[in-house]
C-alpha cells in the first residue's frame, strides 16, 4: 500500500519527464527530417520559455495560491539583465560561458527582484495582492522603456533622458537605449538549451512540491490560518515560492532574450503575463504537467490556425471561453455527461439487441 | 495657472476613470468577480457612435445613444453567456473566461473596423472657456466629461441608495443566499448590474475619444487598466472610493507627465496605488474583514 | 508549577468585554474542560491562547515562558495545538500529507535538500512517514492515507485533525468541541482516544465541548463560562451542582 502509493507521485513525475523528452525527441527527428515549418521552428526556445514561465507561475498561483498578474515583469527582469551582460560583454568570453553566465545572472537578478517585490506584495491578501503584482509589472515595464544604460572606460552611466545625456567617452557603448531596448543581442540560444532548462525547471518545481518546503507553502495556499497553528512560518514560505518562481521567470527570460536579436520592454507587458495566466489555468492550478502542455498547445495554436489568417486570434479567444465554459460550469457538464451517458448507453443496448437477435437466429 | 490647468484635466481624465471603475467595482461587489472585459466595452461603446455618426452621418446624440443602448445589450449578453453558468466556479477561472471575452472583443473589433486607427469626431461642439484673461483655457470636451461624470456618480448614488432595485443591489452584494430568501431576483440584480455598468463604459468611451480622438481594437485596454486600478484604489466594492479613487488616479497621472516625466507617469499611478494600499490593505474605502476563526 | 497559567485574561471588541479576568491552571497531562452557553466567549479564549486574537489584558504562561500576544506559529512551536470549531483541514492536500505538515518543525530539513534530494531528504521523509502513520492508526486513519482530506467523513475529518495538532508535540492540546456532529458511538470512542492520547503522549488537554455527559465522564477539571467571565470551577460534581451554572444552562434566575 505504502509503496505502491509512493510510487505514484514519482510515477506521475516520471510521465510529466517523459512526455519532455519525447516530445523533444520528436522534433528534433522532424526538424532533421525537415518536415518544420520556418515559422514553427522559429516558435521552438520561446514554447520553452513560456513552459518555464507557466509552470513557474503555477508555482505561485496553483501551489502558493496567490494570483499573480505581473510575472512577465520578472521574465523582462532576466531578459534585460542577461542580455545587458551578454552585450556588455561581447565576445570577451567564449560563448558558451557567455551564455551560462547570462541564464545565471538573469536567473539572479529575477530572484531578487522576487525578494524585493514580494515583502510589501505577500502581506496583501487576493485581488490586492493580485492588483499590486499588475502594477509592478507596469512599473518595470514603464522604467525599462525610459532608461538609457552605456558602459565606457570609467563604469556604468545612466539616465533618463536620452543617449546624449550618458556623457560617456569615446570608448562608450550605450547598452540600453530606451523604448529601443538592447539592440545587437548575441542569438545564443538553442533549442537543446531550451529544452534542459524546461527539464531543470521541472526538476526543481516537482521536487520542491514533493518536499517538506512544498507542503508548508500547499498548507497556506489550503488554510493559513491552520498552517499558522501547527507552526507554519507563513511570510518565510510564501517568500520562498514567490522567489522561487520569480527567478525561474528571470532565467526563461534570458533564454527568451537570446533568441531575438533586439529586447525591448514592450514585449513583456501585462498582455504577456495573462498570456501565461492562462497558459497555467487551462492546464490546471497546480498540475504541473498541466502547464507544460498547455503552454506548448496554446503557444503553438496560433501558429496552427495561420489558415485562418485573421480569424485566429478569434478563434483563440473562443476556444478559451469554451474551454473555461465545458470546464468549469456544472449546468453544461452534467448536460455533456448525460449526452455521453445515452450515447454509450444507446449504443450499449444496441449491441445486446443484436447479440439477442444473434442467439435467437442460432436458436431457431 | 499652469498647475490649475493640468489641475482641471487630471479631474477630466479622473473623471472617465470614475465612471469606468463604477462599471468594475459594481460588478465586482454584486458578482464577486474581475470584468477584464470591462475596458473593451468602452472601446465598443467609442466605435458604435463613431460609425452613426460618420458613417451614417446622424447627429451626435444618437451616437452616444446607440453606444449606450449597444454596449448594454453586449453587457447583459456576454454576462448571460459567457459568466452565468460559472457562478459557482472558482473566481479564478471566471477571470480567465472574462479575458477570453476581452480577446474576442478586440479581435471581433479588429475584423470588423480593421487595424488602422478612426479619427473619431468630438462629440462635444461647446466653445473653450477662457479664464483669467485667456490664460487659463479649459476646453469643452473637458467641461463636458466633468459634468457628464458628475451626474452620472449623483445618479448611480441615488439610484443605490434610494430605489428598491437598488437597495436590491445592496442586498446581493452583501450575502446572495439571504437576498434571495428575502424574495430578491438574484439573476436579474446581476443581469441589471452589468447593464449599468456596460452603459456607463459606454458613456465613458464616448467622452475619451472625444478628447483623444484617435480610435483602436486596443483603445479600451489601458484605461480599462487604469479604471480597474482606481476601483482598488478606492475600495473595490465601495462606489464612493471607486469615484474617489478614479478622479485621484487622473490627477496623478496628469501632474506627474507634466511635472516628473511623461514617460514614466504610469509608474508613478501604480507606485502610488503600491502605495495606498500598503499602508490602508483594502483600499482607501474599503471594509477590511477579518476571518472568523 | 502548573504547565499553563492564565491570568486576568481579557479582550475588548469594539467597547464589548467578550472575555473578562479569565484565569486558569492546567497542570502537566490533565484533561481539563472548559464549557458553558452559546456565545460565552469559549472559542475566544482559545483564540487568545494560541495567538489568533492579541488579549487587551492579562497574560499567558506556558512551562514558565510568557507566550502572550506572541504569532500563532511561534506559539505552536512553544507548545500549544489546537484544532478548530469549523474543521480547518489542508482539504486539497491527502491525509497522511496533512499530518505531515503538522510534523513540519519536528522533523526538518532544508528545502535545498529537498529539491536536490540529498540523502537527509530521503532519511528524513521516511521518519516523517512512518510518525505520521502511527498518529493515523491512533485515530483509525491509515487506509485513508492517500486520500484528499476533504474527501473523508466529518467524523473522520475532526479526528484527522486532532491528528494533524498532536503532530506537532504539544505540552498542551485544545480541542474545540471535538465531538460536535458524532453520534453516541463515536463519541464514546473518541472519548477513548482523548484517554489513550493523553496517556499516550503525557499530553494536557482543554477542550469545548456541549454534550455534557461527554465533559463530565472525561475531564477531571471543568471551568464554566458566561458572558466572558467565569462563573464555576472545579470537578464535575461540583459544577454540575453550582447554582449559577444551573442557572445559566436553563436560563433564568
Amino acid at each position: 500500500m505504502n509503496l505502491k502509493n509512493i510510487s505514484r507521485t514519482t510515477r506521475q513525475n516520471l510521465v510529466t519527464y517523459a512526455i519532455v523528452i519525447v516530445a523533444f525527441a520528436v522534433i528534433q527527428v522532424m526538424s532533421a527530417a525537415g518536415m518544420l515549418s520556418n515559422s514553427l521552428t522559429g516558435q521552438l526556445i520561446p514554447i520553452c520559455s513560456y513552459i518555464i514561465m507557466a509552470v513557474s507561475l503555477n508555482l505561485t498561483v496553483g501551489v502558493l495560491g496567490e494570483l499573480s498578474l505581473g510575472h512577465a515583469g520578472f521574465m523582462s527582469v532576466g531578459a534585460f539583465s542577461s542580455a545587458f551582460f551578454s552585450v556588455a560583454v561581447g565576445d570577451a568570453l567564449p560563448t558558451w560561458l557567455t551564455m551560462i553566465l547570462a541564464l545565471l545572472i538573469g536567473t539572479a537578478v529575477a530572484g531578487v527582484f522576487g525578494i524585493l517585490i514580494g515583502i510589501p506584495v505577500l502581506r496583501l491578501q487576493g485581488d490586492y495582492l493580485a492588483i499590486v503584482t499588475l502594477a509592478f509589472g507596469e512599473i518595470i515595464k514603464n522604467l525599462l522603456n525610459a532608461f538609457y544604460i552605456g558602459i565606457d572606460g570609467s563604469g556604468l552611466h545612466i539616465s533618463m533622458k536620452d543617449a546624449n545625456a550618458l556623457n560617456m567617452d569615446e570608448s562608450g557603448r550605450v547598452i540600453i537605449k530606451g523604448a529601443q531596448g538592447i539592440t545587437g543581442v548575441n542569438r545564443m540560444s538553442t533549442f537543446t538549451i531550451g529544452f534542459v532548462l524546461v527539464l531543470i525547471t521541472l526538476v526543481i518545481v516537482l521536487n520542491l512540491i514533493h518536499s517538506r518546503t512544498g507542503r508548508a507553502i500547499m498548507s497556506i495556499r489550503d488554510n493559513r490560518i491552520a498552517a499558522e497553528s501547527v507552526g507554519i512560518n507563513v511570510t518565510k514560505y510564501k517568500m520562498i515560492a514567490f522567489t522561487i518562481s520569480a527567478a525561474l521567470a528571470g532565467m526563461a527570460g534570458a533564454l527568451y532574450a537570446h533568441s531575438l536579436a533586439t529586447v525591448v520592454a514592450k514585449k513583456f507587458d501585462y498582455n504577456t503575463s495573462i498570456l501565461i495566466l492562462v497558459f497555467v489555468v487551462v492546464g490546471g492550478m497546480g498540475n504541473i504537467r498541466g502547464s507544460v502542455i498547455a503552454a506548448a498547445i496554446l503557444t503553438v495554436l496560433p501558429e496552427l490556425l495561420r489558415s485562418f489568417s485573421d480569424y485566429r486570434m478569434l478563434v483563440y479567444a473562443i476556444v478559451l471561453i469554451l474551454m473555461m465554459l465545458f470546464k468549469q460550469s456544472p449546468q453544461i457538464r452534467s448536460f455533456c455527461a448525460s449526452v455521453w451517458e445515452r450515447l454509450r448507453f444507446g449504443r450499449l443496448q444496441a449491441f445486446f439487441d443484436r447479440k439477442k437477435a444473434q442467439n435467437t437466429k442460432k436458436g431457431a | 495657472m499652469e498647475f490649475l490647468s493640468n489641475l482641471v484635466n487630471g479631474i477630466s481624465l479622473g473623471s472617465v476613470y470614475a465612471v469606468i471603475a463604477l462599471g468594475y467595482t459594481m460588478v465586482y461587489g454584486i458578482a464577486r468577480m474581475l470584468n477584464f472585459a470591462h475596458g473593451d466595452i468602452i472601446m465598443v461603446g467609442g466605435y458604435i457612435c463613431f460609425i452613426v455618426m460618420t458613417s451614417l452621418g446622424l447627429p451626435s446624440i444618437v451616437g452616444i445613444l446607440a453606444a449606450v443602448v449597444v454596449c448594454t445589450i453586449l453587457g447583459i449578453t456576454i454576462e448571460r453567456v459567457a459568466y452565468k453558468p460559472l457562478r459557482s466556479a472558482p473566481s479564478l477561472a471566471v477571470l480567465i473566461t472574462a479575458i477570453g471575452v476581452s480577446y474576442l472583443l478586440q479581435n471581433l473589433a479588429l475584423l470588423i473596423w480593421g487595424s488602422d486607427p478612426k479619427s473619431f469626431t468630438s462629440v462635444v461642439s461647446m466653445e473653450p472657456l477662457r479664464l483669467f484673461d485667456g490664460s487659463l483655457v479649459i476646453t469643452g470636451e473637458t467641461i463636458v466629461t466633468i459634468v457628464v461624470s458628475a451626474i452620472i456618480m449623483a445618479a448611480l448614488t441615488l439610484f443605490v441608495n434610494r430605489t428598491k432595485v437598488g437597495h436590491a443591489m445592496l442586498a446581493v452584494s452583501e450575502d446572495k443566499g439571504a437576498a434571495q430568501l428575502m424574495g430578491i431576483n438574484v439573476n436579474a440584480t446581476i443581469s441589471l448590474t452589468f447593464a449599468i455598468g456596460s452603459a456607463l463604459a459606454a458613456v465613458a468611451g464616448v467622452l475619451l475619444c472625444s478628447a483623444q480622438p484617435s480610435l483602436l481594437p486596443t483603445t479600451g485596454a489601458m484605461p480599462g487598466i487604469k479604471a480597474f486600478v482606481a476601483a482598488v484604489f478606492g475600495g473595490i466594492g465601495s462606489i464612493p472610493g471607486a469615484m474617489i479613487g478614479g478622479v485621484l488616479l487622473g490627477i496623478i497621472e496628469i501632474l506627474s507627465k507634466y511635472y516628473i516625466s511623461s514617460q514614466i507617469s504610469d509608474a508613478i499611478v501604480f507606485a502610488v496605488l503600491i502605495v495606498v494600499l500598503l499602508v490602508r490593505p483594502a483600499g482607501i474605502l474599503g471594509k477590511q474583514i477579518r476571518e472568523k476563526v | 508549577m502548573a504547565l499553563l497559567e492564565v491570568n486576568h485574561l481579557g479582550i475588548v471588541f469594539g467597547g464589548l468585554h467578550a472575555v473578562d479576568k479569565f484565569s486558569l491552571k492546567i497542570e502537566k497531562g490533565q484533561l481539563y474542560g472548559l464549557i458553558g452557553p452559546n456565545g460565552a466567549g469559549k472559542t475566544t479564549i482559545f483564540n487568545m491562547l494560541t495567538g489568533v486574537y492579541k488579549p487587551n489584558e492579562g497574560e499567558i504562561i506556558l512551562d514558565g515562558m510568557n507566550i502572550t500576544g506572541m504569532h500563532p506559529e511561534k506559539i505552536s512551536k512553544a507548545g500549544i495545538a489546537r484544532t478548530f470549531q469549523n474543521i480547518r483541514l489542508f482539504n486539497d492536500m491527502t491525509v497522511l500529507d496533512n499530518v505531515k505538515v503538522g510534523l513540519h518543525n519536528q522533523v526538518r530539513y532544508s528545502t535545498l535538500s529537498g529539491i536536490l534530494r540529498l540523502p537527509s531528504y530521503h532519511e528524513k521523509e521516511n521518519i516523517m512517514r512512518g510518525k505520521a502513520m502511527s498518529l493515523l492508526k491512533i485515530f483509525g486513519l491509515e487506509d485513508e492515507a492517500y486520500q484528499k482530506a476533504s474527501n473523508l467523513p466529518y467524523g473522520k475529518q475532526r479526528k484527522l485533525e486532532i491528528a494533524r495538532a498532536l503532530a506537532t508535540n504539544p505540552k498542551l492540546l485544545l480541542l474545540d468541541e471535538p465531538a460536535a456532529g458524532m453520534n453516541p458511538n463515536e463519541t464514546a470512542e473518541l472519548a477513548e482516544t482523548i484517554h489513550f492520547v493523553r496517556n499516550q503522549f503525557g499530553v494536557a488537554i482543554l477542550l469545548i465541548e456541549h454534550d455534557m455527559s461527554f465533559v463530565m465522564e472525561l475531564c477531571e477539571k471543568i471551568v464554566v463560562v458566561d458572558y466572558g467571565s467565569i462563573i464555576a470551577q472545579g470537578d464535575a460534581q461540583t459544577v454540575r451542582n453550582d447554582p449559577r451554572v444551573i442557572a445559566a444552562y436553563l436560563g433564568g434566575e
